[in-house]
């Protein structure tokens, strides 16, 4: 008889290092429960717009399914370039400068294997995407945290950057609209940090995937400052923008041999993007404006709704720019991130992500989408209200 | 257009009762401000009336909806509006409209039933001078009315946590 094996040994170090999330014992906390309302998500609560879908199921039915360019269908890089040229003046070669990708999760993956070697440190701003820091673990790179603060409004600022970067710092990546503080960065403190950037000689991934979710001044790439274009890989999707989240599709823009870079490893992981996802992308680009708008300002209003709700709860929560999250401060209750969004689902069935999810930086928060119907909203912030009032009995 | 009035008709297009207290909660304004920029809008006619889409058939008021074309000869020193006008003063008829193309009118009449609606366009429509040709479209089913879907399917659901 042949001895009896535990596979987990055969799991990878490198695995094995990525800290466990802890999204993932909430995840099961609320799996069991009837009647909750959740703010919970990271998704628009819109379907996807129906001339967008209605492209996608067109294609289908003429037969488009096969593999596209390793890069991704030419006529979407082409109105990607046109895209970015007309809304900042960007000039992006559709042939050698954008990798159409699955989602900005793989761009996020790829753009970060592209440029790390084994013990390169990449500054990672939090509170933060929940992938940065895997990202980086996995490619062999050591993330360095780098804090942003309420009293910043969550922007990153040169003095707090300064101190982390060492000489083996490599990158740093940027997300601005920030998920989770709504945090965006005007054109004056983003110069700052290119000072830096140019000082040091580092390399920026910066996911913009809630660029057209501004509510308040106007969104700067990064890559559109001075200089910044050969330094920094764009990472953007259109999950977020036309509600397309379960079609998977993200592109990368930078410099031939950054793309160049992601396109070899892209081109044996991945082969190529979703054609039908792809199609889906040039029709959003092409017509989807106007319904993007009407999505932007409905999300404008829920976040005036729900800023407004907290504070009047007693949650000290400030203006999000961007984005679709409200990051309310819950530190005065007493309670920590965890507890207050544990007891806050099995008392209330409100649905909430506890800051410290998203870096240490993000305790004593609580990350709210209001990506939800205006009933749900109004509910969620009685329902926290009540919560509130008897925690302060 | 201002971006705050178009805050303000798109709340009021989608729910024509919501308080000024809330849409100031919504825009960011103040009620009063809100309150003020509505009374401007109704005034110069911007916001024309406010209505409620019902949905008859459940408390068991079965009315007949009928599209009628019109095919219309214009008189000396009349143009559409006159005929439009005479027409549209029934209560009989929910809507007018002139149309390009192989019509020139075309109403949308609600009866009792189906006969109703029939003598009500033989009658009072037909007869009228400047109406050539009438064709009557009963409508059998009514799917979306003004933007708002009737009977819509049940949403998909996404799952409660994600990042």
């Amino acid at each position: 008889m042949r001895p009896p094996c535990d596979p987990s040994k055969f799991v990878a170090e490198t695995v094995r290092s990525v800290p466990p999330s802890g999204i993932r014992r909430f995840f099961d906390l609320v799996s069991g429960l009837e009647d909750i309302i959740s703010l919970g998500v990271g998704e628009p609560d819109f379907i996807t717009p129906w001339h967008i879908r209605e492209m996608c199921i067109h294609s289908l039915e003429k037969g488009q399914t096969s593999y596209t360019s390793n890069y991704g269908l030419p006529e979407l890089r082409d109105e990607l370039t046109r895209t970015y040229y007309r809304r900042y003046g960007l000039d992006y070669d559709p042939a050698s400068e954008i990798l159409v990708t699955t989602g900005v999760s793989e761009a996020l993956d790829i753009a970060v294997r592209a440029v790390v070697n084994p013990g390169d440190e990449v500054i990672v701003v939090q509170p933060a995407y929940v992938a940065y820091v895997p990202a980086v673990v996995l490619a062999g790179g050591k993330p360095v945290i780098v804090s942003t603060h309420r009293d910043d409004e969550f922007s990153l600022t040169a003095e707090a950057l300064k101190p982390a970067i060492t000489s083996k710092t490599k990158a740093i990546i940027l997300n601005f609209p920030n998920n989770p503080t709504g945090a965006i960065m005007g054109q004056e403190g983003l110069e700052d940090i290119a000072d830096l950037v140019v000082e040091n000689d580092l390399f920026v991934i910066s996911d913009e995937v809630y660029e057209c979710l501004t509510y308040e001044g106007t969104h700067v790439p990064f890559s559109s400052l001075e200089g910044m274009k050969e330094r920094t890989v764009m990472l953007n999707g259109f999950s977020k923008a036309y509600a397309m989240t379960g079609l998977r599709l993200g592109f990368a823009m930078g410099a031939p041999e950054i793309i160049r870079s992601m396109m070899m490893i892209h081109q044996y992981s991945m082969l190529c993007a979703p054609i039908t996802a792809q199609v889906g992308a040039i029709e959003a680009l092409r017509n989807g404006k106007e319904e993007m708008e009407r999505m932007v300002r409905e999300y404008d209003r829920r976040r005036n709704f729900v800023v407004r709700g907290f504070n009047r709860i007693g949650l000290d929560c400030c203006n999000p720019k961007g984005a679709f999250y409200a990051f309310p401060y819950i530190g005065d209750t007493g309670l920590s991130s965890s507890e207050f969004a544990e007891r806050l689902l099995n008392d209330k069935k409100v649905v909430t992500i506890p800051g410290d999810v998203f870096g240490e930086a993000g305790e004593g928060f609580l990350r709210c989408a209001y990506a939800a119907s205006m009933d749900d909203l109004k509910k969620a912030i009685d329902r926290m209200g009540d919560f509130v009032d008897g925690l302060k009995r | 257009m201002d971006d705050k009035i178009r805050h303000i008709l798109e709340i009021l297009e989608n729910d024509a009762r919501a308080s000024p207290e809330e849409i100031a909660t919504l825009t960011g304004m103040s009620p009063q401000e809100v309150t003020q920029t509505i009374s401007k809008l109704e005034e110069t006619g911007v916001i024309r009336h406010y209505k409620t889409i019902v949905d008859w058939d459940l408390v068991g008021e079965n009315y007949v909806y009928a599209v009628i074309e019109l095919k219309v000869t214009l008189e000396r020193n009349q143009g559409y509006q006159a005929i439009a006008e005479r027409i549209y003063k029934f209560p009989e008829v929910r809507s007018v409209r002139l149309l390009s193309g192989d019509y020139d009118i075309s109403l949308t009449v609600r009866g009792k039933s189906m006969k109703d609606v029939a003598f009500f366009v033989a009658e009072k429509i037909a007869t009228l001078d400047q109406v050539q040709s009438t064709s009557t479209h009963f409508v059998l089913k009514t799917y979306k009315e003004d933007g708002v879907i009737l009977h819509e399917p049940e949403a998909i659901k996404r799952l409660p946590v994600s990042f």
